[in-house]
């Protein structure tokens, strides 16, 4: 039994039955950061002192037998966008390097009531704008099936991590695919909730429309143990949703017969790789043949979702991340002559050029003689994006796309170009724009054993549903689990 | 051309919950130490969310309500983006194309000819004000700018008036009533000099016979009820001899420099900012039960309007006592705390208006502090009823008060200034003085009233002022006539 490969579910039995101590756990855990992390580079920053402390006290409450909580001694990597007290909080960009929050996320509160252990923080495209982990300040990630390739993003140091062994669970963030993608690049379980299931206190904003917090797993029932901690209402965030958490674990034991099943026409068509059409085609099957109901289905306006997206995520951003002027807290240019170059010289060295970019965007789309014509136009097409969606579910349970038009791309191909790029996202942003929920679970292997993402969408608050669909496909599903071989070797070849 | 004066306000008043707008940070900022009155939330630190304080609503809608606004059920709050370091999310929250409170409005009397004046409130919104940058010295001066951000989400009620103003005067009026509903409505204490009452104007000129609107000016930077009238006086003027000379008005924003007595150009319309309004995605639309609304409605406070007539009704004084007194909440509540203790109210109103408000503005002392608390003013009146001190001791008694803060009675003691309330003492002197001036008795006896009251002057330097005056004066009277 190699500890660090086991599922957070499996490992958390065997804490609670004394097979295992935490302390093992954790140690193993570093270990494996220690031995590969220089290849994949998933971390920023890592708590094991304070970490394998933790670990201890919680083998304390085992020996004494106490109540222990449901996530007693696991290891957890954060994406660097979420707040940690005491740690540094980076969002990947040079302007917030060494800021160390006063203040944890809700997220981390409530993982840390329930025995969580936080190991460290995890990579990230800067101010998750970004669908590689190309755009950190700090330098890539890279996917541990194919260190020449992106791990996607922007929660790429997320992903990674759970795909190559070095944390169990983690958490990353999902405004237009976020966590799905990178997930999907990885051959992961990544959960976007619905917009309003998971409080966002403490998720520094990149377009607080959309932005969700979501878990990143190695399998569907470990994203249901983490969904029932981090989710419910919380009096610190306005937007979040005062409804009862379902026990998503149980939901996992009902089949899926009868369940009726829409897919998209316009999903499949125009720049997706025939490969990942080939694997979809394939994971329906296995739906049909656990009795679900498949029928195609349309959703007419998903061609105007990527525009939409950079209108409306673009101006949250501008306004978002004004606050990072070099007054307060974060970087602060080391020459100016007043306010107004201070302001400048500290945002043009701070931020990279795709926050950059997105920000001239976004401020151009809220200008005065703009607004209407950009932003405005963008919410209204937004409604009837959703409408889009409504309609669907008023006929289906669930839809099922593919989670990214390809398999994880190479290193350097799409950073020149960002409108290809931003294609990367084109099956996952449509979700954000309605607030709905979706999930991104492995459903097969290309050629060339990359993995390959299906997502399955449901409507406001039905993630106990996607749980359900999601675990009942991964059980039944007839392509064989797979291991990333993790192969420096090559790598060093390939950069030579 | 003959040209009529429009002039427009915005005043932003501080609601004074017990906590901030988004927060829970106390709202008791003034005197605290920089940035310790903050918390991760009203510093905009990476992360934080606003949370509504339901308070800020509940204050902000009494305002509206009491302003005759029509209250929205469902509202939003916007973004109002610019860089300044004492905002430090780089953007005010703040109500923009859908406030609380619309198509209100306040009625004026304008003194003189008491002629009513209906002045429409366009608006009331609320937002939350920002921190404070201090400098060493002045700014001009000063090679660096601290920022104090205690005041940070402080919550703010905008009111937006129509340009219904004529002139001023009529502003002014406007703003010393709007005070005084605010106080009345315990919603803000209208303190100008401290900043929690703050005015901006819009002012321009409009040609009398054809109608036509002029340029309009802003105005900003005007911090007590006196600068506001000087500054806009001044604003008008100028306007006015621009348009004498055949100058053009340029739409800008002016600053009152309160040194200079001069409104300065700040920025012209071109290098207005761009605010880049959107809706606040942080917070929900904001919606109003009109039930509660309408429950506000009925539980108004006395405001001032009713009050002045109470006051006439109940106490008997003047309008223009009543006017006064009710022109603050405080004075008002000092007027009536006193009025419960000692009956004749128009002597009252004459004391508070006159001796007590002199030494309050004098020492600028506020009458909520003021040394001499209702029952110590209460306590001097019966002493003057009770003869045991002269009006004109009294005032003395009154100044040594107000230094002090003792009781007259104490004072009176002390001093030994009561009236002589020996009669024997008084008939006395009296007779040893029409020994002394038999020309006034002379005088008196062909006629001449005035003699009487050279011998009450005379009276009264022997015994220091300390004689009943009514008890001299007829004593004097018969005594003469007696033929002493």
């Amino acid at each position: 039994m190699i500890l660090h490969q086991l599922t957070a579910y499996e490992v958390l039995n065997l804490i609670r039955k004394k097979k295992i101590t935490a302390y093992e756990v954790m140690q193993d855990i570093f270990n494996r950061i220690g031995k590969i992390d220089n290849l994949i580079k998933a971390f920023l920053i890592t708590n094991q002192e304070e970490a394998l402390k933790e670990a201890k006290e919680i083998d304390v409450k085992v020996k004494n037998g106490e109540v222990l909580p449901p996530l007693a001694g696991l290891p957890v990597a954060i994406k660097d966008i979420i707040a940690t007290r005491g740690t540094e909080t980076t969002c990947g960009s040079k302007i917030l390097k060494d800021f160390v929050p006063p203040y944890d996320a809700t997220v981390i509160s409530r993982l840390k009531a329930a025995g969580a252990i936080i190991i460290g923080k995890t990579n990230m495209d800067e101010f998750a704008m970004g669908s590689s982990t190309e755009n950190s300040a700090f330098g890539p990630t890279h996917n541990p099936w194919d260190l020449k390739r992106v791990p996607g993003g922007s929660s790429g140091g997320s992903s990674a991590a759970v795909a190559a062994d070095e944390t169990f669970v983690a958490l990353g963030t999902d405004t237009g695919g976020s966590v799905r993608q990178p997930a999907s690049f990885c051959g992961m379980v990544g959960l976007k909730p619905t917009y309003g299931r998971v409080s966002r206190y403490g998720l520094i904003a990149y377009a607080s429309s959309l932005d969700q917090i979501g878990p990143i797993t190695k399998d569907v029932t470990d994203s249901a143990l983490i969904m029932k901690v981090i989710s419910g209402h919380d009096n610190m965030d306005s937007t979040s949703v005062n409804l009862k958490v379902p026990d998503y674990l149980k939901s996992c034991q009902e089949g899926i017969k009868d369940l009726k099943v829409g897919v998209p026409k316009e999903y499949f068509i125009e720049g997706i790789d025939p490969e990942v059409k080939d694997v979809l085609d394939k994971a329906l099957k296995v739906f049909e043949k656990l009795g679900a109901k498949i029928e195609e289905t349309t959703l007419p306006h998903t061609e105007y979702s990527l525009p939409t997206y950079y209108l409306i995520a673009t101006a949250e951003a501008s306004s978002n991340l004004a606050r990072y002027d070099g007054v307060q807290y974060g970087y602060r240019a080391e020459y100016y002559d007043d306010l107004a170059s201070m302001y400048q010289n500290t945002r043009s060295e701070g931020f990279g050029s795709e926050v950059k970019r997105r920000i001239m965007l976004g401020t151009y789309a809220l200008s005065s003689g703009y607004y209407d014509a950009y932003y405005l136009k963008a919410q209204k097409v937004r409604t009837l994006i959703k409408e889009d969606f409504d309609k669907a579910f008023s006929k289906y349970d669930i839809l099922i796309t593919p989670t990214s038009p390809t398999p994880a791309f190479k290193l350097n191909e799409k950073v020149s170009d960002p409108l290809t790029m931003y294609l990367s996202d084109i099956y996952t942003i449509p979700v954000n724009l309605a607030g709905i929920p979706a999930i991104s679970l492995n459903c097969g292997y290309s050629k060339s054993n990359l993995p390959i993402g299906l997502q399955i969408i449901g409507k406001h608050f039905s993630e106990e549903i996607l749980i359900r669909a999601a675990f009942n496909f991964e059980q039944n599903n007839n392509v064989e689990k797979r291991k990333p071989e993790i192969k420096p070797a090559k790598f060093k070849e390939a950069a030579a | 051309m003959k040209e009529e004066v429009v002039i427009g306000l915005e005043i932003h008043i501080q609601l004074m919950t017990k906590a901030k707008m988004f927060c829970h940070c106390s709202t008791d900022y003034i005197g605290k130490k920089p940035n310790t009155n903050t918390c991760p939330v009203c510093l905009g630190l990476p992360g934080t969310l606003p949370v509504l304080n339901k308070k800020v609503l509940e204050f902000a809608t009494r305002t509206a309500v009491a302003l005759n606004c029509k209250i929205e059920q469902v509202s939003r709050f916007h973004r109002k983006n610019y860089f300044y370091p004492d905002l430090p999310k780089a953007y005010q929250i703040s109500q923009y194309d859908s406030p609380l409170g619309v198509g209100g409005y306040m009625e004026i009397t304008i003194p003189g000819n008491n002629e009513k004046r209906r002045i429409g409130i366009t608006r009331v919104h609320i937002e939350e004000d920002a921190g404070k940058l201090v400098h060493e010295g002045d700014i001009a001066s000063s090679s660096y700018s601290l920022a104090d951000y205690n005041r940070c989400g402080i919550p703010l009620a905008e009111i937006v008036t129509e340009p219904d103003f004529c002139s001023p005067e009529e502003a002014q009026i406007f703003l010393v009533k709007l005070r005084s509903i605010v106080q009345h409505l315990e919603v803000c204490d209208g303190n100008m000099e401290e900043g929690s009452m703050r005015c901006d104007a819009n002012i321009s000129l409009r040609d009398a016979k054809t109608g036509a609107l002029g340029t309009k000016v802003e105005i900003k930077n005007m911090n007590s009820f006196k600068a506001v009238k000087k500054a806009m006086q001044f604003e008008v003027d100028r306007q006015k001899k621009l348009l004498a000379e055949g100058e053009k008005i340029i739409q800008e924003t002016r600053h009152w420099d309160e040194s200079k007595n001069i409104t300065v150009s700040m920025r012209s319309k071109e290098e207005a900012h761009d605010y880049r309004y959107f809706p606040e995605p942080d917070l929900l639309p904001l919606k109003v039960d009109l039930k509660i609304v309408d429950k506000i409605r009925e539980n108004l406070p006395e405001l001032p309007e009713s009050r002045r007539e109470r006051f006439i009704n109940d106490y008997q004084i003047p309008r223009y006592d009543a006017e006064i007194l009710t022109s603050s909440k405080a004075l008002g509540d000092y007027y009536e705390k006193t009025a419960s203790l000692y009956s004749n109210g128009k002597v009252l109103s004459n004391w508070i208006m006159g001796e007590l408000s002199r030494y309050l503005n004098e020492e600028k002392v506020k009458i909520e502090d003021s040394p001499i608390s209702p029952e110590k003013l209460a306590e001097m009146l019966k002493l003057i009823d009770g003869r045991i001190i002269s009006v004109k001791m009294a005032k003395n008694v009154f100044e040594k008060m107000f230094k002090t803060g003792k009781d007259a009675s104490q004072i009176v003691k002390e001093s030994g200034i009561s009236q002589i309330t020996d009669e024997n003492e008084l008939l006395n002197v009296i007779d040893k003085v029409i020994k002394e001036n038999p020309k006034s008795i002379e005088d008196f006896n062909q006629g001449k009233e005035n003699a009487l009251n050279y011998l009450m002057g005379q009276v009264m330097r022997i015994t220091k002022g300390r004689a009943k005056p009514d008890f001299v004066f007829n004593a004097l009277k018969q005594s003469i006539k007696k033929g002493v």
